[in-house]
């Protein structure tokens, strides 16, 4: 019996979850109490269990590593899944905030670490509400890259502070993110592109990638090219608007 | 939308306290009324000169003196925020707030007044003087900084104005650096101080001369104080409360929220914190030691034969006394609607002291009979009176602040209103 549920939301020929039993409402209010359990401090992240064949123990002794790359709703998890093997001694984790789509991800990286051993150890998800609880996850400064791609929009200005950018959760992901640090921000809807480009501009410990880093950065063209999102934009033709942002140290003015 | 309506009905508010840094008065709040006692004056003192402009409408849920003893805050339910001249007991300025506010803190220069709303933002504005050298409040507060979407519970200025604390309902302490010019937004985050399963109800410094910074110290409705170095986030110490259950043989009271810390105050410039538990009828004297960064407990300090159970506590700088207050805004299921409070004192509070701590009999509190008359609106309050005002306080802040669980069942029944799901059926 136990085979045959696999085989159904499994495909068979790849050993991956079929996105068709995940499908999830889009929106989700992240504003209401969780329910989910949150680590109650960094020190309190269960890093063996994410990364089971790196951290062996779950007592994290002598091993320092920490996660460096974070994607906040990650979705189903295409920019992850490129990101680890191009960068696969660091640590990454999706951060997603509907529980259907973070099984799907977890499935997912679960099969590709079947498939091909060795590989996709790098990376993994957490059902969590970012906007909450970030700072249980991450210690200050701990992070090097954070990616906020094509977030829920939120369309009604009564709705605005629902926004995963935000001028005062800017202050949290300044607080995580390490000085040189790149937050990277991208939509198709202009007017989310406009609001978080101007966040960001007005964040005294952000300051705008000049466009030739951003050409030379192999990171960029995954935001369109590896993400469910992006494919579905570039598949209608559609526009995307993208910031990306420098952590830098507050003047001291 | 019956919780709601639910939540409304069993909404009230604890009585307050604050003292002056150098003990020259004390206010009490309860419901919308501000009562303030001149104790170098021994008088009691008639508030504003517009009494119709400066008074609140809605239960006061905030006050505060200023550090240096010049400004006195008050805040609340009405969503205004009042700041008195403390020499004249005059209104120098309201401030009007979209939401509901929980918690106000006046930074140590005496420049800025910070107050936080129920929707997790911290305001700020600046207090000027004018060419007559009168001082004034800049009326159009600026946000600061945000908890997202969380109550904000307590707020704190570090003795050294360095940092700007703020608690929430969701276990969390941020410690934000004070920037030069606080109307531009705090945005730089000095560390945040993790470790409580529970809302965290209350905050305050633990400084000496000697150890001039201070530790923070923070009390939660997981029933411990923790130690904090709020530089750095790190957790120094914990006192739990609920270890010490046996010593407290509580009045019977079942279910959650039994030994939730509700207020604790710190004696300025001393090692000493009182500490105020819910059911508990007395406080928790502990003694910090700060360059070993622990905590202790000296003793238990009861209060005899009454179920008084504090709802806040105040002391003033260099006092071996410390002031605490019992009581709601109103009272429903009695006849009385009035709000009920009721004012005690305790000697012997400062480390450097060989007085044993004690409650003080009613006739040897300062401003004796009438400053009670005036501060508790009435010298006789009931014993049952002030039982139920324990309940329904001790319901209150559980409505408030412990997260609601529904069931799975719940859960899908409530998600049959939402529009896809309509669509779906």
């Amino acid at each position: 019996m136990q085979e045959k549920v696999v085989g159904s939301t499994h495909s068979k020929t790849t050993g991956l979850p079929r996105k068709r039993f995940y499908r999830a409402r889009a929106h989700s209010n992240p504003l209401s109490d969780s329910h989910f359990p949150v680590p109650l401090c960094p020190g309190q992240f269960d890093y063996s269990l994410h990364y089971p064949q790196l951290f062996p123990s779950s007592s994290n002794n002598g091993c320092v590593k920490k996660i460096q790359f974070a994607d906040i709703g990650c979705g189903f998890g295409g920019l992850l899944v490129s990101l680890s093997t191009l960068f696969p001694e660091t640590l990454m984790i999706g951060m997603e905030i509907r529980d259907k789509v973070t099984e799907y991800v977890k499935e997912r990286i679960s099969a590709l670490r079947t498939t091909n051993p060795g590989q996709y150890q790098n990376i993994s998800v957490v059902r969590t509400n970012s906007m909450k609880y970030i700072p249980n996850y991450f210690e200050k400064g701990q992070l090097t890259k954070m990616f906020f791609l094509f977030p829920d929009p939120h369309f009604k200005e009564k709705n605005h502070r629902r926004r995963v950018i935000s001028p005062h959760l800017l202050d949290e992901y300044a607080y995580t993110l390490a000085v040189g640090g790149i937050i990277y921000t991208i939509t198709d809807v202009e007017e989310l592109g406009e609001w978080m480009e101007s966040c960001l501009d007005e964040h005294p410990m952000f300051e705008a990638v000049s466009e030739e880093e951003v050409k030379a950065d192999p990171v960029v063209n995954l935001l369109t090219s590896a993400t469910e999102e992006g494919q579905k934009v570039a598949r209608n033709g559609g526009k995307t608007f993208r910031a990306i942002y420098r952590r830098i140290s507050p003047s001291s003015s | 939308m019956e919780e709601g309506e639910g939540n409304r009905e069993v909404e009230v508010a604890p009585a307050l306290v604050a003292v002056h840094p150098s003990h020259s008065s004390v206010v009490v709040a309860v419901a919308s009324d501000l009562r303030v006692y001149d104790l170098s004056g021994d008088r009691p003192v008639t508030l504003g000169d517009e009494p119709g402009r400066s008074n609140h409408s809605d239960s006061i849920r905030a006050i505060r003196y200023a550090p240096d003893g010049e400004l006195f805050v008050s805040a609340g339910d009405d969503k205004r925020v009042n700041v008195w001249s403390v020499d004249s007991w005059r209104c120098i300025g309201t401030v009007c707030c979209e939401k509901r506010v929980s918690s106000v803190a006046i930074s140590p220069n005496g420049l800025y007044v910070c107050f936080a709303d129920k929707f997790g933002v911290v305001w700020v504005v600046s207090v000027e003087k004018d060419d007559a050298d009168q001082q004034f409040v800049k009326d159009k507060p600026t946000p600061m900084l945000a908890h997202y979407c969380s109550i904000i519970t307590s707020l704190a200025f570090s003795p050294d104005g360095r940092f700007l604390v703020s608690a929430d309902r969701d276990s969390k302490i941020r410690v934000s650096v004070v920037p030069k010019e606080p109307l531009k937004g705090a945005h730089e985050i000095q560390s945040f101080c993790l470790g409580h399963s529970e809302f965290v109800s209350c905050l305050d410094f633990v400084y000496t001369s000697e150890y001039s910074k201070g530790l923070l110290v923070s009390g939660s409705g997981d029933s411990t104080v923790r130690l904090w170095d709020c530089e750095t986030g790190s957790l120094l110490d914990i006192f739990d409360v609920g270890s010490k259950v046996d010593d407290f043989a509580p009045n019977g009271v079942e279910g959650e929220m039994h030994y939730v810390v509700t207020d604790l105050c710190a004696s300025p410039n001393d090692t000493r914190i009182a500490v105020a538990v819910q059911s508990l009828n007395g406080i928790v004297l502990l003694n910090c030691d700060l360059p070993g960064k622990t905590l202790s407990i000296i003793m238990v300090v009861r209060i005899a034969g009454e179920a008084f159970i504090p709802t806040s506590l105040g002391t003033g700088s260099g006092q071996n006394l410390m002031w605490m207050v019992a009581g709601v805004s109103k009272l429903t299921g009695l006849d009385s609607t009035l709000p009920i409070v009721l004012v005690k004192t305790m000697t012997g509070f400062r480390s450097n002291t060989d007085q044993e701590p004690t409650v003080q009999p009613s006739n040897e509190i300062p401003g004796s009979l009438k400053l009670l008359e005036h501060l508790q609106g009435s010298l006789q309050v009931e014993g049952p009176a002030i039982s139920a005002a324990a309940n329904a306080w001790r319901l209150a802040m559980c409505n408030l602040m412990v997260k609601k669980q529904y069931s799975a069942e719940t859960r899908e029944f409530r998600k049959r209103t939402r529009n896809d799901k309509k669509a779906a059926q």
